[in-house]
């Protein structure tokens, strides 16, 4: 059972009103549990939640690099493995999706390889939105960012979103799963399985994000769900290799989730793009095959 | 000295930094309404909405930033949170 009396993560951070990651952060570590040590690559939530000279965590709490929060869980990892507090007590990394899927990678993979007992959380923004919204390996097709603007020769990103959590599952990962902050519930499920299972095993959080996207910060967990309900986002379990859960929807057209949002105006405006929507429409269908998404 | 030895700061001591300042619009709950789900608490960025010892929820407005939230997924049945322009 996740105890949602636990709170690690107290107030006073600087986060953006409307903030995705903090509030995935708060149930991620309700799902987590007491007794965890949390190691955080730089990003946003890093440079949030840790001004200098003060802290919003409540619990262990260690920062080393861009790159390496894998690397610093193996090693915390295999010092609370000899010392024999392996049972009583987890490591958890927290990355976003530039430490992970672009500057991180080496080190996650060199981790997993080795198999260490830890929990990699990546909360996936979709760009690096601490340096001022450049486009990340996460960032989806067509989004405007700061380094692929949109504008009369480009529409945006021109490169697909890279599929990470099937890169993990390629390293024989007991436990990959996919998880959105608009689901509180299912995503404090889903860590509190990883937390339990042992061996490395990673999620990946969509945590919208009202400055880098661009939208009113009360529709957080609106966004979220759309995301969701379009299918431009799958949430799924994959254990030992097999896919084992998936949330099935009644697919609406992705035109609401791009209206919603200032990153995607530019399909609409001053005419709407058909071909390019019909290009991310087609990844949604693409998904919706793929996980099976749909409901009979 | 600001940080404690090896690098160290005390647990939570954000709270010295009171972010209600930033706030625009300010939640207000009313708790005839309010059916105690408690989504409100859960979803909240800031983590600064508080159970009482009557099951009730306070929010605490020396840290929310007024992002509305809270008042965006009360549910339909109860809608007990409405923002409130700030008035300074």
């Amino acid at each position: 059972m996740v105890d949602r009396t636990i709170e690690n993560f107290d107030c006073g951070h600087r986060a953006c009103g409307g903030c995705g990651a903090s509030s995935a952060v708060r149930m991620i570590l309700k799902g987590a549990g007491k007794n965890v040590i949390v190691v955080n690559a730089t990003g946003c939530l890093e440079v949030f939640s840790t001004p200098y000279p003060e802290t919003a965590w409540k619990t262990p709490w260690i920062h080393s690099l861009f790159e390496n929060s894998s690397a610093v869980a193996s090693g915390i990892e295999a010092s609370l493995k000899k010392q024999g507090r392996l049972e009583k007590e987890k490591v958890l990394v927290f990355g976003g999706d530039g430490a992970t899927v672009d500057i991180g990678t080496q080190c996650i993979s060199g981790a997993f390889e080795r198999g260490h007992d830890f929990t990699y959380v990546c909360y996936d923004n979709e760009a690096y939105m601490n340096t001022g919204i450049q486009r990340s390996g996460s960032t989806p097709y067509d989004a405007d960012t700061t380094t692929s603007p949109a504008g009369v020769c480009s529409t945006g990103n021109k490169l697909p979103k890279k599929d990470f959590p099937q890169i993990i599952v390629a390293h024989g990962s007991p436990y990959v799963a996919t998880a959105t902050m608009a689901y509180p519930m299912d995503l404090m499920k889903k860590v509190e399985t990883a937390m339990k299972t042992k061996g490395p095993c990673y999620i990946q959080v969509h945590t919208p994000c009202c400055t880098g996207w661009g939208y009113d910060g009360a529709k957080t967990m609106e966004i979220g769900r759309m995301a969701v309900e379009c299918g431009l986002w799958v949430n799924y379990e994959i254990i030992d290799g097999k896919l084992t859960t998936v949330k099935k929807v009644k697919r609406v057209p992705v035109d609401d989730y791009l209206m919603a949002q200032k990153r995607f105006r530019h399909l609409f405006k001053p005419v709407r793009n058909d071909a390019e929507i019909a290009k991310i429409q087609a990844i949604a269908d693409k998904n919706a095959e793929k996980y099976g998404i749909d409901i009979e | 000295m600001a940080l404690g030895i090896g690098c160290t700061a005390r647990p939570g001591n954000s709270r010295n930094n009171k972010t209600g300042s930033w706030r625009v619009f300010y939640p207000t709950m009313d708790t005839e309404k309010c059916t105690k789900c408690g989504t409100c608490q859960l979803i909240c960025p800031e983590g600064c909405i508080n159970q009482n010892s009557d099951k009730t929820y306070s929010i605490d407005l020396d840290f929310c930033k007024g992002c509305g939230m809270c008042a965006e997924e009360c549910p339909d049945k109860a809608k007990a949170i409405t923002m409130k322009m700030e008035e300074k």
